[in-house]
């Protein structure tokens, strides 16, 4: 990213705070009330005092630790049914109509079931997590794994590899672009539901801090119980974008923008070696990309 | 091969697609190798081809290949050239008839019998150098031993210092080279190749077609080779089978450059042509 670039994203930031600081701070009571509404610096005060509390760290320990649960056993049971139901039509029979109809149900009105099925609040909030993110993986993985191109299967195959063979040479590899992107989704809503779980039912918890702070009218609280989600969000699905990147580093990318896999460089080339070659092999360079062509 | 529209017509009509076992020419390697129950590698007899889930294709299809023969199948486009090696590889059973290796019939694909196809079929998130170990690692061979394998079928392609590279770094041409030794690593008794070097431009495609003749000489693989190229047809196969009309002919100077010229190869140049 270019220094301008970066200048502009720095300042539009800055713009939105301060108009925050200044409505706040002039108590601007137009159609929207800002006089009750916390002002910009109240809210890091209140920001800096917490961050130096041990209740603080444990609340985002207590959330930190639901979301990896929920959302690694929503991947992992996600990309085993997303795959199952698009490689067998038995799956697909079996589980498709139950996942459609589960579905649509948001993974926060699952509560009550979570209340009367799990014995503890902790198990419950998970489940709310691994509910919210494991659609959204299923369908992704079904779909990437519908899309996978014929011809990289039946090359494995006609190199003499089986069912194993194709699933963990062929279909997760090739399926795994389209699994990040569910992934990519899962984590966002993953977060909406652990923090509204955890508003609901929990006993620690940032979300559950947020919602304690506006029942006893502490506004600059709430205001940094929101911060605090924000930057976990964003640092949880930042983390799911650079795996994903990583994992995928294969997929063709924009020139300039190439994740720039080392290990797979082939190495410097002398001048006088790349010379030998092309003089060795002329087939090299004028080769057209695969396509088929008319027989006459 | 024999191959009639009209289900009804005698195969004895078309003299040279008589099941009489084909005799490969000199140029072929290692007859020794040969099936003794009915001395072809790869038999279709009365074979209807046509996916499951739509028409067969008219007239059925009669052809033995001999070990270490390269036959070259040529048709018109929409023939069934694509189908009939798709149904040798086992991807698709056959409509009716029976296709068999080495005298047992063909149950479904198998590593005796690798298929190189004209699309990029590497697996993308493989390296080169794990693209040609496949199937040596399906074939249960040590990391170490599979390493050593695949690093001498690509200096043998000329891609020994693209081991590390994705295919997607490598050119067309290329990557047809990493299929070619990916298909011959695991040491396949036949070779079916579709189209291979079509979507390559003609120097590319004489290059390939050099690499190709050079890497198989020694294998004793037997190869059947698609192609809609009569030339190249001609200059690879020991044999041209014309998917049309069903006749199998001898090529006369198989793989000489310089024979291309000469009067026994224009003349079956200009009778495939015809026929098509």
């Amino acid at each position: 990213m270019t220094a301008g670039r970066r200048l502009l994203r720095a300042a539009s930031l800055a713009a939105a705070l301060g108009l925050w600081q200044l409505l706040t701070s002039w108590d601007v009571n137009l159609w929207l009330r800002f006089e009750q509404f916390p002002t910009a610096g109240e809210v890091a005060a209140a920001l800096a005092d917490r961050l130096r509390t041990v209740p603080y760290w444990q609340d985002l320990g207590h959330s930190l630790r639901r979301i990896v649960l929920g959302f690694v056993l929503a991947a992992v049971l996600g990309v085993g049914v997303g795959t199952a139901v698009a490689r067998s039509r038995w799956a697909a029979d079996l589980l498709g109509p139950l996942l459609e109809v589960v579905r649509p149900v948001p993974a926060i009105a699952l509560v009550p079931i979570a209340i009367l099925l799990l014995p503890t609040n902790e198990q419950g909030i998970v489940f709310i997590t691994f509910a919210a993110a494991f659609f959204p993986v299923v369908v992704s993985t079904r779909h990437a794994v519908r899309a996978l191109a014929p011809v990289w299967e039946e090359a494995v195959l006609t190199l003499g590899g089986g069912r194993l063979r194709v699933l963990f040479s062929v279909v997760l590899p090739g399926a795994l672009p389209g699994v990040f992107g569910g992934l990519s989704v899962g984590i966002g809503v993953s977060w909406i539901c652990v923090i509204s779980a955890e508003m609901i039912s929990g006993e620690y918890g940032v979300g559950y801090r947020t919602w304690q702070d506006y029942t006893v009218v502490d506004y600059p609280g709430v205001f940094v119980g929101m911060v605090t989600i924000g930057a976990l969000g964003w640092l949880t699905s930042t983390a799911v974008e650079l795996v994903g990147r990583r994992a995928t580093a294969w997929l063709p990318r924009p020139a300039g923008r190439a994740a720039s896999p080392a290990a797979f460089r082939g190495g410097g080339r002398s001048p006088a070696r790349r010379g030998r070659e092309l003089a060795a092999a002329p087939s090299t360079a004028l080769a057209a990309a695969p396509r088929k062509e008319p027989v006459p | 091969m024999s191959s009639a529209t009209p289900a009804t017509a005698s195969p004895d009509s078309v003299p040279p697609a008589t099941p009489t076992p084909a005799t490969p020419t000199a140029d072929s390697a290692s007859p020794d190798s040969a099936s003794p129950a009915t001395g072809a590698v790869l038999t279709l007899q009365d074979v209807r081809l046509g996916h499951a889930d739509g028409p067969a294709l008219p007239g059925t299809v009669t052809l033995r290949v001999a070990p270490g023969e390269l036959l070259a199948v040529v048709g018109p486009s929409g023939c069934g050239k694509s189908t009939l090696l798709r149904t040798l590889a086992g991807l698709l059973p056959p409509r009716q008839g029976r296709v068999a290796q080495d005298g047992r019939a063909i149950a479904g694909p198998a590593a005796d019998r690798a298929l190189v196809f004209q699309e990029d079929a590497l697996l993308p998130w493989r390296t080169v150098r794990a693209n040609v170990e496949l199937p040596l690692a399906i074939r249960g061979m040590p990391r170490a031993e599979r390493r050593g394998c695949a690093a001498d079928w690509l200096d043998r392609v000329g891609l020994a210092e693209h081991a590390r590279k994705l295919p997607r770094q490598l050119s067309g041409g290329q990557r047809q080279r990493v299929q070619l030794a990916r298909a011959l690593a695991g040491r396949p008794r036949a070779v079916l190749m579709d189209e291979p070097f079509g979507a390559l431009d003609a120097h590319t495609r004489a290059g390939m077609q050099d690499l190709l003749v050079d890497i198989l000489r020694g294998t004793g693989a037997t190869v059947v080779f698609v192609t809609h190229d009569v030339d190249e047809a001609l200059h690879l196969g020991d044999r041209v089978a014309l998917m049309g009309t069903g006749e199998v002919l001898d090529v006369p100077h198989p793989r000489r450059r310089d024979a291309q010229h000469e009067p026994g190869t224009a003349a079956l140049r200009r009778r495939i042509l015809a026929s098509l």
